[in-house]
Formats: structure tokens, C-alpha cells, sequence
């Protein structure tokens, strides 16, 4: 059986490409590099590719906000064929700044049919709470009955988030009531259950996201995006307490990738 | 052309982060600040457009449509704002704006007809205001511009179109004093015997020079370029140098008889690393693994970063990533480091000397500047000190490192006859004239004034792109795209073309280059320090691949030459033109060799009174004072600013274990999959410099290698590169501090086993004082006990601060197989705690202090330490504390305690056993035990506990005010 094919879509200021590569090739998939000029100028080369990942970094230095010109141009150039790669049942991956994209580019948490992110609003993801950017560890649950490709539900996974614009917000009590009602948040940071957790003695919820919401899914669950980064857990020496607490087999995050090329076996 | 400013503001009432930050701000720096404040960010776009227009690109990329509404304001709108309770903070014109950039290359792309933008923000408060006092401190007059109320709509302004005519100086028959005269009005800074020697030169001729001859010979010239004082010829005669007991030595060229000699002989020796590249390239570079070498490089960036922090801070470590894509064909890099060294965090607001900006602002903002261009580079920041002393009020210290990953196969490099000279990332403006010579001037409280122009914006995704086509024409299927490759950063293109030409010669056509708007003179074009440009050399058949290649990155790629240039004799010669002139031609010996030597006198003698620091016997009170002290709780806010884990590949990060503990180095796994890592640290001990400076280097190099050792580096696989930060060092007394650290340097690289591999010097680090500023700053330094009465008598004497000599010793060493590493937070409960003691690092002999290293990093490789921590400065007592943290252990102390618990030593560990066998390995260098790992996170002795709740929320909590 051929392997899956995984493209790994950046641009300027994408920074999480070559260890998001590493993680689809260690689940199995056969992972390339394409820039989103190069797609945006012929958009065929998509289409190949089983699975879309939007990688983290700072796409066009997050300038105006985190992720917007890179939602601009996806949205301007590549909505369609995103919408026809949904409807063909393929995948795609919002890591960080690719999940800001995603809202941005109205994929997440609805797929926005007919009408752009600016005009639906809705949901946008945007400053930490505490303000300014962060790196630590979190301790994450998926909820149990997500539809989401990328996890198994009712899951617990640490892995560390890295940004100052994580903090998942609504324009409306309705709409998160909606999201929350089709489980669509999909990922939440949630409190350790033992003590001695990698985040330390800090807050689960870090940048004060609503809902405790750290990823979000559409209704089909084949997209999915999320703020904490599941590339860079994917050998145990990743995680700050490997020292302390061996046995691990893999990192917590290489389970996403893993779940998402399962989906085409 | 109209101009539109599109307002956006949040769309709730509601206080958003940044804005109770500003205010909590505004509490601190004392301000009476009302109770609310509104900010706005304003774009200012000029283009055909409509109020419409106006409002729809403000809708659809500029505003967030849940949280912000947008509002366009026009010419017409009569609306000024209130004066006593608004202001706005606009750029001054040529100001690197890297949002304004972006915005204008994204609306120009979905087709709207806009010509400029500009980027500015309102900062409106709910009652009247200190207008002028908020904008002091929010704003920094070098590079912005505050408006009370709201600024007038007007065009983008035009840059003043340049005479572009040939300039020349007359040199030829001038006195000594007036040639003194000229460099100082030209802000050459060149010594007298400099200009003689350049109108020698130019008599010679028969010619004068041109103003970019001119400027050329001074940046090349310049102290930060070619280091005369580390290279001149020295002649000490003082107290015996401890190596060997001399007490007067002559050094022929004190950098390559010392540093560069025991290099050469450990390499000769076969000892220590592979090295693959020592102090001529742009980063020293070592074996990594059978395919690739690690190349490091540490810069410091210290006088634009007293002017402008954030922007000084960002454009150094941007520079430094620079230095390690130009090193070889060029590095990956993949990990920054940053040692910060600033005045104490409380100093008190109405005691500043004029032209100093406060410790607090000066550490926030460097910090800022790092984490933001770091993390946008997407390269890991893993390694870090912080200093803190009064000396460095007016003259901060801030170290930038960039390790990279190159293969072995691109280390070696060079531009060939008939190679194109190509330009590389951002066009070319007036920013950052100067820097070089800046650099090596002294900072006084006008200079804020008279060099802002050598301050600068960075934009690291410019650089990022840079680095993404470099890396993609460097491993091109058919082979490198380029012959060669350096940065262009301090002297611009002249040190740039100056140095990859030297052998072959260059010619420039300066019309070529690209630029940010027109007008600017050929000199500006010449010496302009624009951030994130790369110089190239590449062979004519290449051309069109490496064109090709930056276009996929969209950076832009220009030829501005041709390398290979002689005169009749074979001589190599650089040759400027611009549209049809030649404005400059030098001999390329000339340029490079040119400059006089000196031959200096040192001497130094130990102080009638050497302060010790003082060592008091443990207590839990004591050690909970020490933890509480300046800078340990907010290491962890700093770190927890930088993506230290972005690539994959931190294995040992800033902090590890369940409480989240500082370690003392970092490890890097470069190649994902692999087991081959590289530990980082750094040692610095500027506290010992007054004592002796001898001991303080050699702590320095010792507190560095302890680092590495702590997490499982190999002591003989180590390297290290100096960064010297001294005073001026135009005495005989100041040439011995530098003396006698460079010997250090010397017999310690020899002792230890470990290279020196690259470094930099930073002299003339001083602040002079505004006359009257002296008498208040004594009085204060007296009253908080922060300065010694021989540093306040120097200051009174001399109306100057001089910084304490520092020198920073930045390590790296091989890690063979990741998974052995070890970090400092304990583990198993009942596991003995054992202290190896070291030695007093005022007298101590480097050979047994690197016996000890050795005996640590054995005990670490056959896995009989569960936890290592090194003793920094403060003691064992909190290494002690930080182990507990890390681990959320506590340990039950020994009733018998060492001394030691709160002085600081050298070769020092605090270790945790895995078994009895420890003990006995390290019983030959004095090891006893501390106390037994307890499970609660609690320190007992003498019958008392202190609890370590405190402790840990001190390190788990974001420092407040550290953006």
C-alpha cells in the first residue's frame, strides 16, 4: 500500500515546517514541502495530497494579527479547492499559526460557505489574557465525543504551546453554545489529574481561551486546528520532565498524526 | 494623493491585556495614571480611495471582526483630540515599519490602489494626563514622534533628494590637529597616527580622498571591525601573571600570542574538538557529527540597545543569525542564546542621569527585542545569563549568540575573479549610518541625539526569507549556488565587498543597489547598515538558478558587481562607481592592513583592599533572603518570553521537571532522529573583576565548561568563544585588566583542554555623566551600598562610569548520545545530595578545577548522577533550593554543613546519587554529602523546614511587566 501523502503548506515566516515533516514521516506518511505561492499559482499541486497541514511559525511576521495576511491569500486564491478537498473527504491540520488561519480563513469552527471571515465573524483567536507571548507545557483533554480525525476522545495529552495569540473567543453566547453542542471543541486545556505535571504550578487555562478551548473541529471533523504543538512531542527526550518520569514510548503528540493517517488506511 | 487613516479599536469597553498593562506600567514608572485608557491602532493609507474603501480594507484585513470595530478618519474630519488626556506615537519618517510593510504588499496583491502606508497608535485616557511624561516613557524620540491630541492627516512624507555630486576631503597638508579636528567632526573616530597614516597614503597618491575613501578606511578601521586594541602589540609590566609567574611579558599581537596560540596548540596537540574553522570566519566552527559541523557565534549589541532597547536587542541577535548563515556557505541556524547586563530593577525613578533610559525599561525592552525577532525566525532562544550591577545604568550589556548546523563540505569559501557581487534581502536607506564607528565610541548623555541615525527596526521576516533561500541555494541538486557569503552589518557594503574582495578585489556600481526611496547620496548607499542583507558571490553560471531561487522566497536578489579587480601590478583593488563616476578606489592592502600598529604599555597591580564576598554560615533564613534576591524570580518570566522549543530539538530546555527548575545548559538534538546533541552555556564572573581580572576570565571560562559538564557535555569535546566588554583602555592600568584576562584566556583554554573558537571585543564601554548628574549618582550609589568607594571615587574623579569588565565566555560541547543527559531537579527520595565543593576562584589552579570536570562528566557518562546542578555565583544553597524546585523534592540537610553555602566558587557541583558509588568516584575531590532526598517539597534543617511553595510560585510565575 502506497503511503498517504501529506503536504505541509508554508509560507514567509512559517517556522515549524521541517519537525512537522519529521512527525508526519515518523506516523507513516510520506510528507512534502510546498510553498503557498507555488499553490497559489498552480493550484493543481494540491491535489496529490491526502492531507493539508498548516504548520506553526509566523506567517508574514503575524503582522496586522497572527495568521491574517496567510488567510487573506488562502481564502483569496485556494476557498474552493480547501472547500472540494472537505467535501472528498481529506484532512486538514492547523498547527499554532495554522490553526489562527483557519478561523481566519472561516474553516474553523464552521466551514463558512459563501461568506468570508470578516463578514461572518463568529469566532476569531487572538491576544493571551495575561498578555504577551508564552512557551510552557499544558495538560489537554479531547472531549469525548468530538468528531475530530486527529483525536481519540475523551484523551489526555501534555504537549507545549508557544504564542500571545491563543485565546479562542466568541462574538456570542449562541455560537459557543453551538460549538459546544456539536462538540466541536474539540481539544480543551484541563487540569492534571496527578500532581507533577509538565506545566508546572501554572494555570491550566494559559492565555484565558473560552471555554478552556485549546483546538477546534468542524462538523465533519475533518478539519481540525489547534494552539498547542503536537510536532514537538514526538520522541519522549521532548518532554521537560523525561528525565524524572521515563517509560514513555512516544510523545503524546505523534497520536494526532497517527490517528489522521489510520483514517486512510 | 488623499490619505485615509483607518482607526481600530476594541469593540467592548472592556480593559483589553495591553492596555492594563500600560497602565500598570504608567503605576510603576510613578505616573498619576486615571483609571481607564483606549488604545487605537491607526494605519494611514494613501491611495485612491473612498471613505468606503477605506472602511472595507479596514473590515477585511486590518480589523478583527469579533473583538475590534474600525473607524476612517479623513482630512476633512475637524476632529483634534483633547491635548491634556490623548497622544499618538507616529514613526519617524524612514523608520523601519515592518507591519506597514507587509500591509501594503498585501493590499497591493488583492489590487487596491494604495501608495503608502504608515502605522501608528492613540493612547486616549478617561481623564487629563501627563501627556509628555506618558509619552517619554512609551515612546522613544529616536525613532518615533509624539503627537499630544491627534496628528493632523497629512501625505507620507518624500525623503529629501541628495546632491549626488563627487565629494573630496583635503587631508593633504593638514596639522595633526586638524586632521584630529576632521575625524572627530566626521565622526570618523580615528587616532591621529590613523589620519596621519591615511594622508601619507593619499600624498602618496598625489590625490585626495573622496568622502566614501574616506568613510570606507573609518569603518574598516573601526575598533568593532578590525580590533587594534586586542591585536596590537603589548608590552605588560606589573604583578605576576599567574600562569607562570611572570611579572613582564611583551606580546607581539596580544589576541594572536594568547587566545589564537592556545588554540592552535591544543589543536596541534589533537586535543579538544575537531576544529574546523577558528577566528576566521564570521563563527568558529566545529566537528558535530561525520557529515556536519556546529558553528557558534556570540555578538554584543550594547550601544544601540542604551538608546533603543527593543530595537538595539532585535537587530543584535538578527545580526548574529547573520554571522551564522554567512559563516562557511552558510549555517542553519538552530539556537539562540542571550546574557542581559543592566542596572539594578529598582532604581529609583527620579534618579536617572540625563541620557539614561531605567534599568527596567532597558531589560523589557531587550528582552521584547530578542523574543520577537527570535521567535519569529523560528530558531529555539535555549541559553542565557543576567547580570545585575549599578556600573551598567547608562551602559548595558547585551550578548546575542546563534549556533548553526552546516555540512562539513560548506565550510570553506571564497569569491572567485569574475563572481557576481550580489545583494541579497532588505533595500538600502538611511538607517543605521554609522553603526561601526558608533560602536566604538563612548556613549554620553547627548548621544541619543547625535546617533539616533545608527538605530534601527529590524524586520526579522525579511531575514527569515533570507535564510529560507540561502539554505535552498546551498543544498541546489546541482551543487552551491554561491562561492561565497558574509552578512552585511556593521560598515554595510563597504566592510562586506571590502572583505570577500580582499584578495581578489571588487568593483561596485552603487547605482544597482536597491533602495528603500530614492535621494540618497552614493556614501549613504555605501556605509548604510540597512538590517537583513546578505552579500553573495556567485559564478556567472549559477546566476539564473540563484535568481530563481530567492524569487521562489520572495526576497529580493540584485547584482551590484563583479569580484576581481587589479591594478598593473596584480595588486587587488576596490572600485566604487556610481552612474558613470568612480567615487572611491582603494587598494585592497591598504584597506585591510593599512592601519598603524601601536605598541601599548599594561600594567596592574592587585587593589590595597580586595572585597570578598561574604560567606555566612547556612541557615534556611538566609537561603530564603538569597532566593528572594534580584533577578532569580525573573529568569523564569524571561525564558518563558522565547519559543525555546520551536525545531524539535531542545532536549534539555531553560526549565525541566514537574516544579519546572532552571538548568544550567542547554542540549540540542539538531538532527531530529539522531542521537548526537550539543550542550550551550555560558560563565561570566565580572563580580571578581576588580579583585583580579586574571580570575574573573578564568571563572568565567570555568562557570561556562561547569554548564556544559552539569548536563552531560564532554569536556573534551568543549569550545568556547570570548566576548570582551571593557572600558576604555587608553591607560597603561586598563591595558593590564585586558592583559591579564587574555592570559587567563590562554592558560585557561590550555589547562581546561578547551579552544577558543571566535570572539569579539567591546571597548570604550562608559557613560559619561551630564556634570551635573555626578554628585546625585554618588550620593545614591553611597546610600543603597551599590557601588565600592574605589568605583565611587573613579566615577567622581573621572564625571564617567565605566561598566565592570566583563567577559563572556560562551560554551559548547558534544553530547554523544542525548538520552544520557542529566538536569538538576531531584528525583528519587532517599537518593543522597552531595556537594563537590571546588575551589576559591580568586587563586585557583585550572588544571585541578578541570580534574573535577572531568571526574563529573565520567560519574554523568556511566550514569551515576540522577541530578546535576552547578554552583553559580550565589552559593550551593540555592542550587540546593533550584534542585528541590525542579523536582517538587525537598531534601533533609546534613547538621553539619560546609561552608560555601553562600559564596561562590568554582569546579563546584551539587549532584544527586544514583547509588553509593558516586561518593567513592568523587571522594578524591572532596565530595560530601548535603542531605537525603526527601518527597515534599521542603528543606529541613536544624529541626526547622522551609517550605518551598514560595520558592515555586516565584519560579513558575510570569514576572509581571516582562512582556
Amino acid at each position: 500500500m502506497s503511503a498517504i501523502r501529506v503536504a505541509v503548506l508554508r509560507a514567509a515566516g512559517t517556522n515549524c515546517d521541517q519537525e512537522t515533516l519529521h512527525a508526519w514521516t515518523l506516523a507513516g506518511a510520506r510528507a512534502d514541502l510546498l510553498h503557498l505561492e507555488a499553490a497559489i499559482a498552480s493550484p493543481d499541486r494540491l491535489d496529490p495530497y491526502a492531507i493539508l497541514t498548516l504548520p506553526g511559525g509566523f506567517s508574514f511576521g503575524d503582522d496586522i494579527a497572527a495568521g491574517r495576511i496567510f488567510a487573506a491569500r488562502l481564502g483569496r486564491h485556494l476557498r474552493d479547492r480547501m472547500l472540494a478537498a472537505i467535501d472528498a473527504e481529506r484532512l486538514i491540520f492547523g498547527i499554532c499559526n495554522g490553526f489562527q488561519i483557519l478561523v481566519k480563513t472561516g474553516l474553523l469552527p464552521d466551514v463558512l460557505r459563501g461568506r468570508t471571515w470578516s463578514e461572518a465573524g463568529g469566532c476569531t483567536v487572538t491576544f493571551n489574557e495575561q498578555g504577551g507571548y508564552l512557551d510552557r507545557w499544558v495538560t489537554l483533554e479531547a472531549d469525548r465525543e468530538t468528531p475530530c480525525a486527529f483525536l481519540e476522545p475523551g484523551r489526555t495529552y501534555e504537549l507545549p504551546i508557544a504564542h500571545g495569540e491563543g485565546r479562542v473567543v466568541f462574538s456570542d453566547a449562541e455560537t459557543l453554545e453551538r460549538v459546544r453542542g456539536q462538540h466541536l471543541d474539540a481539544l480543551r486545556y484541563a487540569v492534571p489529574v496527578a500532581a507533577g505535571s509538565a506545566g508546572g504550578d501554572l494555570p491550566a487555562n494559559p492565555n484565558g481561551s473560552v471555554g478552556d478551548i485549546a483546538g477546534l473541529c468542524d462538523a465533519t471533523g475533518r478539519v481540525f486546528g489547534l494552539m498547542p504543538h503536537p510536532e514537538r512531542f514526538v520522541d519522549p527526550t521532548q518532554h521537560p520532565c523525561w528525565t524524572s518520569r521515563p517509560g514513555r514510548g512516544e510523545g503524546d503528540g505523534l497520536a494526532m498524526f497517527r490517528a489522521a493517517v489510520e483514517r486512510f488506511r | 494623493m488623499p490619505v485615509f487613516q483607518v482607526e481600530i479599536q476594541p469593540a467592548t469597553p472592556d480593559p483589553t491585556a495591553a492596555e492594563t498593562r500600560l497602565l500598570s506600567q504608567l503605576e510603576q514608572a510613578g505616573i498619576a495614571a486615571p483609571s481607564g485608557v483606549r488604545l487605537t491602532r491607526l494605519f494611514l493609507l494613501d491611495g485612491d480611495l473612498d471613505v468606503a474603501a477605506a472602511e472595507r480594507i479596514g473590515r477585511d484585513l486590518l480589523a478583527d471582526p469579533v473583538t475590534e470595530r474600525v473607524r476612517v478618519r479623513t482630512g476633512q474630519d475637524p476632529e483634534t483630540g483633547d491635548a491634556a488626556r490623548t497622544l499618538e506615537v507616529h514613526l519617524l519618517p524612514g523608520v523601519m515599519d515592518p507591519v506597514a510593510e507587509s500591509t501594503l504588499g498585501e493590499l497591493r496583491a488583492s489590487g487596491w490602489p494604495v501608495s503608502a502606508v504608515r502605522t501608528a497608535r492613540r493612547i486616549e485616557f478617561d481623564a487629563p494626563v501627563d501627556v509628555a511624561a506618558v509619552g517619554r516613557l512609551l515612546a522613544n524620540d529616536c525613532i518615533e514622534r509624539v503627537v499630544p491630541g491627534m496628528a493632523p492627516l497629512a501625505e507620507a512624507p518624500v525623503p529629501p533628494e541628495s546632491d549626488n555630486t563627487l565629494r573630496t576631503v583635503a587631508v593633504r597638508g593638514l596639522s595633526a590637529e586638524n586632521l584630529a579636528d576632521l575625524s572627530r567632526r566626521g565622526h570618523l573616530f580615528l587616532s591621529v597616527e590613523e589620519m596621519t597614516r591615511i594622508q601619507a597614503h593619499f600624498d602618496d597618491l598625489g590625490r585626495e580622498p573622496t568622502d566614501l575613501e574616506l568613510e570606507t578606511l573609518a569603518q574598516t578601521w573601526s575598533e568593532h571591525c578590525v580590533h587594534k586594541t586586542l591585536k596590537s602589540a603589548v608590552v605588560y609590566d606589573g604583578a605576576p601573571l599567574p600562569g607562570d609567574g611572570a611579572t613582564a611579558r611583551r606580546y607581539g599581537n596580544l589576541l594572536r600570542d594568547t587566545i589564537a596560540a592556545a588554540t592552535h596548540r591544543l589543536m596541534q596537540e589533537g586535543r579538544g574538538p575537531e576544529c574546523l574553522s577558528v577566528f576566521v570566519d564570521n563563527a568558529g566552527v566545529i566537528g558535530f557529527d561525520e557529515t556536519h559541523g556546529v558553528a557558534f557565534k556570540v555578538e554584543t549589541h550594547n550601544r544601540p540597545s542604551a538608546i533603543e532597547p527593543y530595537g538595539g536587542a532585535a537587530t543584535g541577535i538578527g545580526g548574529c543569525i547573520r554571522d551564522v548563515l554567512g559563516c562557511g556557505l552558510g549555517a542553519r541556524p538552530i539556537a539562540n542564546t542571550n546574557v542581559f547586563c543592566v542596572g539594578p530593577q529598582d532604581w529609583p525613578q527620579d534618579g536617572l542621569p540625563r541620557g539614561v533610559l531605567h534599568p527596567r525599561r532597558v531589560l523589557r525592552g531587550v528582552v521584547s527585542g530578542v523574543a520577537d525577532y527570535g521567535n519569529r525566525m523560528g530558531i529555539p532562544t535555549v541559553n542565557g545569563a543576567l547580570q545585575f550591577d549599578a556600573r551598567y545604568l547608562g551602559n548595558p550589556l547585551v550578548y546575542c549568540g546563534c549556533v548553526g548546523l552546516l555540512p562539513r563540505d560548506r565550510v570553506e569559501k571564497a569569491a572567485g575573479a569574475g563572481d557576481r557581487i550580489v545583494v541579497l534581502g532588505g533595500r538600502t536607506g538611511r538607517d543605521g549610518i554609522h553603526g561601526a564607528t558608533f560602536s566604538s565610541a563612548e556613549l554620553t548623555d547627548t548621544h541619543a541625539d547625535e546617533f539616533s541615525h545608527a538605530v534601527q527596526i529590524g524586520n526579522a521576516i525579511t531575514e527569515k526569507r533570507c535564510v529560507d533561500a540561502v539554505l535552498r541555494a546551498r543544498d541546489a541538486a546541482e551543487g552551491c549556488l554561491y562561492s561565497a557569503i558574509t552578512d552585511c552589518g556593521a560598515g554595510g557594503l563597504s566592510s562586506a565587498v571590502g572583505e570577500m574582495g580582499e584578495q581578489v578585489g571588487a568593483r561596485v556600481d552603487l547605482a544597482d543597489v536597491p533602495l528603500k526611496y530614492s535621494g540618497l547620496r552614493y556614501d549613504e548607499i555605501w556605509i548604510s547598515e540597512a538590517q537583513e542583507r546578505m552579500v553573495l558571490a556567485v559564478p556567472e553560471r549559477h546566476l539564473d538558478a540563484f535568481l530563481a531561487v530567492a524569487a521562489a522566497e520572495q526576497v529580493e536578489a540584485t547584482v551590484i558587481g563583479t569580484f576581481g579587480h587589479a591594478d598593473e601590478t596584480g595588486a587587488p583593488l576596490l572600485e566604487v562607481r556610481f552612474r558613470g563616476t568612480t567615487v572611491g578606489q582603494l587598494d585592497m592592502a591598504f584597506l585591510h592592513d593599512g592601519w598603524p600598529r601601536t605598541e601599548r604599555a599594561a600594567t596592574w597591580q592587585p587593589p590595597a583592599v580586595v572585597a570578598r564576598a561574604n560567606d555566612r554560615p547556612f541557615t534556611l533564613a538566609g537561603l530564603r533572603t538569597a532566593v528572594d534576591a534580584e533577578g532569580a524570580a525573573r529568569r523564569n518570566g524571561i525564558i518563558r518570553c522565547y519559543d525555546h522549543e520551536v525545531q524539535g530539538g531542545s532536549v534539555v530546555k531553560p526549565l525541566m521537571g514537574p516544579g519546572q527548575g532552571p538548568t544550567d545548559a542547554a542540549v540540542i538534538r539538531p538532527v531530529l532522529g539522531g542521537d548526537r546533541g550539543v550542550a550551550i552555556g555560558c560563565g561570566l564572573a565580572p563580580e571578581l573583576a576588580d579583585a583580579d581580572p586574571y580570575y574573573a576570565a578564568l571563572a568565567g571560562i570555568d562557570e561556562a565548561l561547569r554548564n556544559v559538564v552539569a548536563v552531560g557535555g564532554r569536556p573534551d569535546s568543549a569550545a568556547v568563544l570570548d566576548n570582551f566588554c571593557l572600558g576604555r583602555c587608553d591607560t597603561p592600568a586598563r591595558m593590564g585588566v585586558l592583559v591579564r584576562m587574555c592570559q587567563a584566556c590562554h592558560d585557561g583554554a590550555l589547562a581546561y583542554g578547551v579552544p577558543f573558537i571566535s570572539g569579539k571585543d567591546s571597548l570604550n564601554n562608559e557613560f559619561a555623566l551630564h556634570a551635573e548628574d555626578t554628585g546625585p549618582l554618588l550620593d545614591l550609589l553611597a546610600a543603597r551600598g551599590w557601588a565600592t568607594d574605589e568605583v565611587r571615587a573613579e566615577i567622581a574623579a573621572r564625571g564617567r562610569v565605566r561598566i565592570p569588565d566583563t567577559l563572556l565566555v560562551s560554551a559548547m560541547a558534544l553530547v554523544p548520545d542525548v538520552r544520557r543527559c542529566v538536569t538538576p531537579d531531584l528525583k528519587q527520595p532517599g537518593a543522597d545530595v552531595l556537594l563537590l565543593p571546588g575551589l576559591d576562584p580568586l587563586g585557583f589552579d585550572p588544571a585541578r578545577a578541570a580534574e573535577m570536570h572531568r571526574r563529573v562528566a565520567d560519574a554523568i557518562a556511566d550514569g551515576l548522577v540522577a541530578a546535576c546542578h552547578d554552583v553559580s555565583h550565589e552559593g550551593w544553597a540555592v542550587a540546593v533550593a533550584e534542585m528541590a524546585v525542579g523536582g517538587l523534592r525537598g531534601v533533609d540537610l546534613a547538621e553539619v554543613l560546609p561552608s560555601g553555602a553562600f559564596a561562590g566558587r568554582v569546579a563546584s557541583y551539587v549532584l544527586e546519587a544514583r547509588g553509593p558509588e558516586l561518593a567513592q568516584r568523587l571522594a578524591a575531590s572532596d565530595a560530601c554529602k548535603l542531605g537525603t532526598v526527601s518527597p515534599t517539597a521542603e528543606l529541613a534543617w536544624g529541626g526547622e523546614t522551609l517550605a518551598l511553595g514560595r520558592l515555586l510560585a516565584d519560579a513558575g510565575a510570569v514576572a509581571p511587566g516582562v512582556p
